[in-house]
């Protein structure tokens, strides 16, 4: 009986301590000086997955480009699964990278699906094959409509 | 009796008040005893209470039911405790122990079949009845001893997964290889479990719905023995199918439930399974806060 009790007590340390232990990586890695720097990093390695897209999964064509309803439709699944790391209106967050910025708005539809279905585990980005195929190009969809005027370099803004 | 089912839920739902975290559609697959290849989301927590009513023949019904915490350390590894308790009709309430899971995905990327590795610790002892695995010959005849007797019997086992898991087309397939040792000195005991499941409608409604096609998604699961290492096989071994489904409402609420069936006569002939869940976002980030750390 003492030694259930024992265990009984130990088991839910030993979660808390997973817990702790996962986070207590990520609180180090926070402590770190330049905490934009490390999110710029963070977000390049994630970008950087975009371009190992194989070229057949590339070249995939979104099946629903013509689907009126597709971008609404994917702004909810962005609510529902990735505003949580990536922030309300795609704009980086906590854990994940800004998906307005032109490596993601440059990237083809086909990119964006292979790493939606892929993740990048390694650097906390989860695989999201649970979601049905239409789905992640709903959501592929409502990524590509981010897409905002990139700013006129000012050397080509000041020539005639 | 009424008090420790009681307990088992507060534990569950004091952690689900909403103030933790934003409303948040989860996307839970069906299943009650298969396992697939999706983990959880990394810093997330889900909280879950299950119950299962079995009939026992020539002998008591039985409620089963249990609490589990979910949580994702990372993108490729998941975390799980479970607390397990059971009602033997005319007969008493027992706490029958805990259990303490972890999965790991070993593969970078997403392949035709997903590998997951599965590693658990249970220390419980002859009252658990949650059948949340069936190996070697367990049978129905096993869960005629009072509880009173099987309380005594304490059982620490380690419990080996091979999970492998496909999605296409919309479908997920599951395929799970189990390997059970007692560590007190008795042999390796194998099982099986397999699952299909489906949501209704592959795309998402523009709008938030709570009856939409896409938030039920159905199914069946089915699982049994194959004896041990020195009796490997079908023989005087117990098989289950029960069709599955889960609504996820847009509120961040799952419920399951599922009807089971056993296959021949060593295994129940009824089990009907329930349960409710809800994902609580950003616990790794709320108790970072609690450690002193910044979210």
């Amino acid at each position: 009986m003492k030694l259930t009790l024992s265990l009984l007590l130990v088991s839910p340390v030993l979660f808390c301590v997973s817990v702790a232990l996962a986070n207590g990586q990520n609180a180090a890695n926070d402590d770190k000086p330049n905490d934009d720097k490390r999110k710029d990093n963070k977000g390049a390695e994630i970008y950087a997955e975009l371009a190992k897209a194989p070229e057949k999964a590339r070249k995939r064509v979104n099946p629903l480009e013509s689907d009126p309803e597709a971008v609404a439709a994917g702004r909810l699944l962005f609510e529902d699964h990735c505003a949580e790391c990536h922030g309300d209106k795609a704009e980086g967050g906590k854990k994940g990278p800004n998906l307005r910025a032109p490596e993601v708005q440059n990237a083809t539809p086909g990119a964006l699906f292979w790493l939606l279905t892929n993740g990048v585990v390694r650097k906390g980005m989860p695989v999201w094959s649970k979601l049905p195929e239409p789905q992640r190009w709903q959501l592929v969809r409502y990524l590509k409509s981010l897409r905002v005027a990139q700013p006129v370099p000012a050397e080509a803004a000041s020539k005639p | 009796m009424i008090r420790l089912r009681l307990a088992l839920v507060a534990v569950a739902f004091a952690l689900l008040s909403p103030v933790f975290s934003r409303p948040l559609a989860a996307q839970e697959n069906p299943y009650f005893v298969t396992y697939d290849h999706n983990l959880e989301e990394p810093g997330n927590l889900e909280v879950e209470y299950f119950s299962t009513f079995g009939t026992q023949r020539t002998g008591n019904d039985f409620h089963s039911y249990w609490t589990e915490l979910e949580y994702g350390a990372t993108a490729w590894w998941t975390t799980e405790f479970y607390l397990d308790a059971q009602t033997t009709f005319h007969d008493s309430t027992a706490y029958s122990g805990f259990k303490w899971e972890n999965r790991f995905r070993p593969l970078k990327h997403e392949h035709w079949i997903n590998p997951v590795l599965y590693v658990e610790y249970e220390d419980i002892n002859g009252t658990d009845k949650t059948l949340k695995e069936v190996v070697g010959h367990d049978v129905e005849s096993d869960y005629l001893t009072s509880n009173a007797e099987a309380r005594r019997e304490h059982k620490r086992e380690v419990e080996l997964k091979l999970i492998l898991s496909s999605n296409t087309k919309g479908w997920n397939f599951s395929e799970n290889i189990i390997a059970e040792k007692n560590l007190s000195n008795e042999p390796w005991e194998f099982g099986y479990a397999l699952g299909a499941s489906r949501p209704l409608s592959l795309k998402a409604s523009a709008k938030r719905c709570t009856f939409c096609r896409q938030n039920f998604t159905v199914g069946a699961e089915m699982y049994g023995g194959l004896g041990d290492r020195y009796s490997f096989g079908l023989k005087d071994t117990a098989h289950y199918l029960a069709p599955v489904g889960a609504w996820n409402l847009p509120s961040g609420w799952t419920l399951r439930l599922s009807p089971g069936f056993g296959l021949n006569d060593n295994s129940h002939a009824f089990l009907l399974r329930w349960g409710v869940s809800r994902e609580i976002t950003g616990f790794g980030d709320m108790v970072r806060r609690m450690l002193g750390g910044r979210p």
